[in-house]
């Protein structure tokens, strides 16, 4: 870990100011930082990925607040933890899509620090990008990308570059993608709006920008729009291990459902596959319209992995190349996240379904644990 | 260690027998945080340490640049290949008590590297940030040359291996005519089988911290399964005395054979500790975990041959292992597949490719972890070709002797572990159809594999102090690292002297006790412990004489008339009885010790061969879509001897079925080739079990009592936790949805349905 | 038949290394520390540290409390566990000069926690195991070791509740395993035992004591209504075959 200034904040304002006081060094690995819940800066800074000059620890700074917006939304501090938001009673009743998301990622302990802004702005988990001692081009620019031809499970089928390949490794992220979320920001420039969609970018031939925020600004807090998924909605992830392990895909569906059951609204928005939670309105529009069935579901799923192409090198034994199985995993998933939703089954992962599964056990004392 | 870390069982505890069930002693000290582990011993002055490590797979150090770490304030050397303290440089210094044939790895020792991960260098400073900080600021440059990794690319450079490591035997010479006989086979199977790298990932990471003491004496704390093991490298490579180097490690957080040898942290510290004159403590850091030893690559070929009965006809099974270029490293994979079911034709074969990496070491099983899974998925492979029940082909095939070595097996409960265990799970009810039975989403599927491993004995010496309140402390420099050393020791003197647990203290983990082996082959109960049981028997013959000579009621008794029980020694078929203490206490000359030294029966051991046993049944549920695996039922029955103290010990087999189901779905370390890496080499990347993963397990010990393998009967239940449960999962996968895997981890990728 | 034939990875020279890494940035100026008030395990301490220095590094480096381990050093393990301000987090990702003002209670910690919480509820375990530690108090060993730590307490129920399941082998990972249990009882409480084991699985175990740890966690933290046994496998063991008389068998 390199050696920084601290300094802490009271106000966002004096957070900007404090950002932008110690000048902007040559590298952007040297950048100052915002300190918030620490999850992932303190990780990069003890990898020598990143090493900024100074942290500016906005940990106190009033920007906690979860409530109702005017018009049945929902407010959410940027410096909330993703665990009382999670268990938040008003993200429970009116963005459960929202609440397994952010239930489906990292550990407990995790969450109980992690901020909202925070996790935004987490960085991916590439191996390559975590180890300083090989080349990436996110960490320096024109030094390569090992991951393209070489280990890339974890990493992109949509929207890569030849620059790299990376993916964005939040869940939270993808329901709030799935959720058409804003993203409040306040800067040396004033405060603006970011809607989700443009908040997170394509590595295109700048791999080293993960988002569209300026130099100094900080996020102030979500805005998420009311909507009418509560019914049919699922967080679908899908990894390696039962718990505690980033997603190799996973899925936030939503579904409003006309009375006769025709469908309303769609969202679907896809995780572990691009440098940015992937949705693709066309694909939703496909659905809106319809009624529920598994091959109006499986056009969907075409229509979101129709620019899909694998990475990567060559395959392990009984796998295929790459991340060449990601594309019908994906398929598969879109599929079942739907039918999930359709069910009312708002998740396959984390407390709520363990839960589930044990209450579902007890009824029945032949069966089994997970 | 203080009187609080030391563990005792607590007040009240009373008198125990072998087979007690026991909380460990030694979880106090754990549940309070007082235990210390090797990183957590301090002195004045201490220095720590950070190492440096080259990401370039093969090539020559050209130039270190430590001028900027120098230069801040409070770093106090930077030691590299040019800048270290004098050491030896024969190999033969570098070689501990488990090293395979080859040149060890000397940390520092040229400019040459060897495997990307290598340390090249330790920045020392007043502080760990310090230390990290500076250590980034090092630089390195290095010319760098090709390299090679692949196992499967390099199968035609297999060779066959040396055979000079502790406790190695090489593939037995054939029997009969395998090839033909698998040939003239009316049911066979041929496949190959592949497992990639694994690492230990104990939760506590290497380190050592030396102390330096006023006049030079190092006392070492070091995170290794053996004190003496490192002691001795230390002594050597530096030319130090014994009398000037202890090495201690009461704690051990897990090791699971990455520590049976002295890894780099120990000789780098140690090297600093020299060159400075003060206390040096080096950690690894997780992601330095990954660059030293680790289980080896291994592919397998094994064809089965069987009549229309399932009789086995032919056995053939070669593997091909990875190795670094200076060490032969060998571990026993394919012997079991002669030893375990009863066939005339077998062949056998195992062969190592050089690779650019640190040489393998030992891992849980180490062998048969591989060797085995291939075998049993195999034989599984079998019993569907033959429409053979998976169970019923491995009753069909059972032995009691090995024809391998023509010898009997000294116990072999495997038939009641295979009933009892198959009994508890409902195999009976088993659907023989793949694809038979559904719950929604999920195909669930039934499997089932055997596990054998090796019942060792050392040799071990014991000293015991019998104070005239009738106090008892046994010492050994055993180890323990998590097994349970410190509560089976006190229990088996406890119940040989009749003194209550709380009375005896078993001091462990310490060079400068007597001598007792490594930690490790699951053989530290049956070694040690027949020493703790060896050296209280001597107490007991010198309190027989003095009751003899004294005690009323005890004149011409004979040493097998006496009963020690309760505190006081007591005469069969009489009312004679006298409290310990008494006779303790009447003669004059302080405290009775005693020393012994066990050597194995080498003569009877010959004559049989010792193998623990198990049966493991695993039912999985499979969601083919997605190739996603729950493993929601698991069953072990275990023949392992008499059993000292069935809570640890089943807790090490579920230990074990753990590491089964890890060693199944999650684990891999996964290589760059173009690089030469390790490139998953954290812990959120390197996936071993989560609680989440892992059902309740059922584990049962049959009846068994081997008196050949230890004197008190029992083996040791370290390792026959994992072995077979990958397989007995693989199984349970090709059970419920057709399809059958051969390489692990089994991963979605694998899994889902083309 | 066989396994996919993999094609060769070609065998050429590794990366040079220097324009992989970032250069790092040699120090300006020597970090100053900073003073934090930190409430630790219900002692106040006022302390200087230097703004890299990890909560985790200041309880193992700085204040001698080692019960606190380091398992990974990057939030991936959990040994680090430690309640902050009530909610378990680890220990490793805090930076100490964040944290003025807060409250922290490490392993070593656990007792008084317990006796705050219930003062006078004598949280020991009394779940029908060999001895317990807060009792009978006789023996000089045993007063010595109460006293070295948290002024003779009895265990809080979590850490007997470990002792008497066996829901530890190398102890490694227990301190971490503990924190992180007893932060779990500050948040909405488990239903079953499914529910725990998602619920414990940021902590890993490489001992593999997982069902043992839930046997013991679920002891204290199930809720009520969650039909779960009273007596877990190991101590059920214990129950069953009660000590010896002490007959000494060959």
């Amino acid at each position: 870990m390199n050696r920084f200034d601290y300094v802490r904040a009271g106000s966002p304002e004096e957070a900007v100011r404090h950002l932008g006081a110690s000048g902007m060094p040559d590298l952007e690995a040297h950048a100052p930082r915002f300190l918030a819940g620490g999850t992932n800066l303190v990780d990069l800074m003890k990898e020598g990925v990143m090493a900024p000059v100074r942290l500016v620890d906005i940990g106190r700074i009033p920007l906690t607040e979860i409530r109702e917006t005017g018009n049945g939304g929902v407010h959410l501090g940027a410096m909330a933890t993703n665990a009382d938001t999670a268990w938040h009673p008003l993200v429970g009743e009116r963005l459960p899509l929202l609440r397994s998301a952010i239930l489906a990622g990292a550990s407990p302990q995790i969450r109980n620090r992690a901020t909202n802004g925070g996790n935004l702005l987490q960085r991916t988990r590439c191996l390559y990008f975590y180890d300083a001692g090989v080349p990436c081009n996110k960490r320096v620019p024109g030094s390569g990308c090992p991951a393209a031809s070489g280990l890339a499970r974890q990493h992109a089928i949509l929207g890569a570059s030849p620059h790299c390949v990376a993916t964005h490794p939040s869940d939270m992220c993808v329901a709030l993608a799935a959720l058409d979320a804003e993203v409040h920001v306040t800067g040396p420039g004033g405060d603006r709006v970011i809607a989700f969609a443009d908040f997170h970018r394509l590595p295109g031939d700048r791999p080293d920008l993960d988002t569209t925020l300026a130099p100094g600004e900080l996020i102030t807090h979500l805005v998420l729009p009311p909507n009418g998924l509560q019914r049919h909605s699922c967080y679908l992830k899908l990894r390696e291990r039962a718990s505690f392990a980033f997603a190799l895909v996973s899925v936030a569906a939503g579904l409003e459902l006309e009375d006769d059951g025709r469908i309303i609204d769609a969202r679907v928005a896809l995780g572990g596959v691009a440098h940015k939670p992937w949705r693709v309105r066309d694909a939703e529009r496909l659905l809106v319209g319809g009624v529920p069935s598994p091959e109006l579901f499986r056009a969907c799923a075409a229509a979101l992995l129709k620019d899909a192409v694998p990475t990567g090198g060559p395959a392990l034994p009984e796998s295929l190349p790459g991340n060449a199985f990601k594309i019908p995993l994906a398929e598969r998933a879109i599929v079942r996240a739907l039918e999930l939703a359709l069910a009312g089954i708002p998740t396959n992962t984390g407390e709520d379904a363990f839960r589930a599964i044990g209450a579902k056990a007890q009824r029945a004392p032949t069966a089994e644990f997970p | 260690m203080t009187e609080t870390q030391q563990p005792r069982a607590p007040d009240g505890t009373g008198p125990v027998a072998i087979g007690t069930p026991l909380p460990r002693i030694d979880a106090f000290a754990k549940v309070t945080g007082t235990a210390r582990y090797a990183a957590e011993h301090s002195g004045t002055g201490l220095l720590y340490g950070v190492v440096v490590n080259t990401p370039v797979a093969r090539g020559r150090i050209a130039a270190i640049d430590a001028s900027a770490a120098l230069a801040l304030d409070g770093v106090a050397d930077v030691l590299t290949h040019l800048h270290r303290p004098r050491m030896r440089s024969l190999d033969l210094f570098y070689k501990d008590m488990t090293a395979p044939a080859g040149s060890p790895f000397k940390p520092l020792h040229d400019d040459e590297i060897h495997y990307s991960g290598q340390p090249v260098a330790l920045v020392v400073a007043t502080s760990l940030e310090l230390a990290r900080h500076a250590a980034m600021l090092v630089r390195v440059e290095v010319d760098t040359a090709a390299h090679e990794t692949h196992l499967l690319d390099n199968r035609s450079r297999a060779r066959t291996p040396s055979r000079l490591k502790a406790g190695f035997s090489p593939p037995p010479k054939p029997r009969g005519d395998a090839e033909a006989a698998w040939r003239g086979s009316p049911v066979s199977i041929d496949a190959e089988y592949y497992a990639g790298v694994e690492h230990h990932n104990p939760m506590e990471m290497h380190a050592t911290t030396v102390l330096y003491g006023p006049d030079g004496h190092l006392t070492i704390h070091d995170k290794t399964q053996g004190s003496q093991n490192s002691r001795w490298v230390v002594s050597r490579a530096f030319g130090l005395p014994a009398r000037k180097v202890t090495v201690k490690n009461a704690f051990v957080g897990g090791a699971f054979g990455s520590g049976l040898r002295p890894q780099y942290n120990l000789l780098l510290a140690t090297m600093a500790a020299l060159q400075l004159k003060q206390s040096v403590r080096v950690v690894l850091t997780r992601q330095q975990m990954f660059t030293f030893g680790h289980r080896p690559e291994t592919w397998q070929r094994v064809r089965l041959g069987a009549d229309a009965t399932g009789r086995l006809t032919a056995v053939m099974h070669e593997a091909v292992a990875e190795t670094s270029r200076r060490e032969d490293y060998v571990e026993v994979v394919v012997n079991w597949s002669g030893q375990l079911y009863a066939c005339d034709n077998v062949a056998l074969d195992y062969r190592l490719v050089e690779l650019d990496q640190y040489s393998p070491i030992d891992m849980r099983a180490p062998g048969a972890a591989h060797g085995v899974h291939a075998l049993e998925v195999a034989m599984d492979e079998l019993a569907h070709a033959a429409g053979i029940d998976p169970l019923e082909l491995r009753l069909r095939n059972y032995t009691d002797h090995d024809a391998a070595k023509d010898l009997p097996y000294s116990t072999k409960a495997l038939r009641q572990c295979y009933e009892q265990a198959a009994r508890r799970f409902g195999w009976e009810s088993r659907p023989p159809a793949p694809r038979s039975m559904r719950e929604g989403h999920e195909f669930v599927g039934w499997g089932m594999a055997t596990g054998i491993w090796d019942a060792m004995q050392m040799f071990a010496r014991a000293r015991a102090t019998l104070d005239e309140d009738g106090r008892l402390v046994v010492e050994s420099a055993a180890t323990d690292i998590g097994t349970g050393t410190y509560t089976a020791m006190s229990q088996i003197a406890a119940a040989e002297l009749g003194l209550p647990l709380e009375h005896v203290t078993f001091r462990l983990g310490d060079s400068t006790l007597p001598v007792a082996p490594i930690e490790g082959g699951s053989s530290h109960v049956a070694t040690v412990g027949s020493a703790v049981q060896g050296v209280c028997e001597k107490l007991r013959k010198v309190l027989w004489k003095r009751a003899k000579q004294r005690a009323p009621g005890f004149e011409g008794a004979r040493f097998d008339d006496l009963e020690f029980r309760g505190g006081q020694v007591l005469r069969r078929g009489t009312e004679a009885a006298v409290p310990l203490t008494q006779l303790l206490r009447e003669e004059a000359g302080g405290p009775l010790e005693e020393k012994y030294l066990l050597m194995p029966n080498l003569l009877k051991q010959k004559k049989y061969i010792r193998a623990v046993h198990s049966a493991v049944f695993v039912e999985v549920r499979v969601d083919e879509a997605l190739g996603t695996v729950r493993v929601t039922r698991v069953v072990s029955a275990v023949a392992a001897g008499r059993i000292v103290n069935p809570v640890t010990a089943r807790s090490q087999v579920i230990g074990g079925v753990v590491w089964g189901i890890g060693q199944a779905m999650h684990e891999e370390t996964l290589t760059d080739h173009a690089l030469g890496r390790f490139m998953n080499h954290n812990l959120g990347e390197y996936h071993v079990a989560c609680n989440a993963d892992v059902p309740d397990i059922d584990v049962l010990f049959v009846e068994e009592d081997d008196r050949v393998v230890s004197r008190m009967g029992a083996k040791g239940v370290g390792e026959i936790g994992i072995v077979g449960v990958a397989a007995a999962i693989s199984n349970a996968i090709f059970h419920a949805t057709g399809k059958r895997l051969r390489s692990t981890p089994m991963t979605p990728d694998k899994v889902m349905a083309r | 038949m066989s396994l996919t034939a993999t094609s060769t990875a070609p065998a050429g020279t590794s990366p040079a290394v220097a324009s992989a890494t970032p250069p790092a940035v040699s120090s300006p100026a020597p970090m100053g520390a900073l003073h934090v008030r930190l409430t630790i395990n219900q002692r106040e301490h006022e302390i200087a540290v230097e703004p890299w220095t990890t909560l985790l590094d200041l309880l193992r480096e700085q204040l001698d409390l080692t019960g606190t381990k380091k398992g990974c050093d990057h939030g991936q393990c959990g040994a680090c566990t430690v309640l902050l301000d009530g909610a378990r987090v680890n220990s490793c990702l805090l930076l100490a000069v964040s944290l003025d003002g807060c409250d922290i209670t490490t392993v070593e910690g656990l007792p008084a926690l317990a006796a705050r919480a219930a003062p006078g509820d004598a949280a020991s375990g009394k779940h029908g195991n060999h001895g317990n530690r807060g009792d009978n108090i006789d023996g000089a060993g045993l007063a010595a070791r109460d006293a070295a730590l948290s002024d003779g307490l009895p265990l809080h129920p979590l850490q007997q509740s470990f002792i008497d399941c066996d829901a530890l082998q190398c102890g490694y990972c227990t301190p971490g395993q503990l924190c992180s249990a007893a932060g779990l009882m500050n948040e909405p409480r488990p239903v079953n035992r499914h529910e725990l084991r998602e619920r414990l699985s940021g902590n890993l175990c490489r001992c593999g004591a997982y069902p043992q740890i839930v046997d013991a966690v679920s002891r204290i933290v199930l809720r009520p209504d969650s039909a779960m046994p009273a007596v877990c496998a190991a101590s059920a063991a214990m129950v069953a075959s009660p000590a010896d008389t002490g007959e000494v068998r060959e």
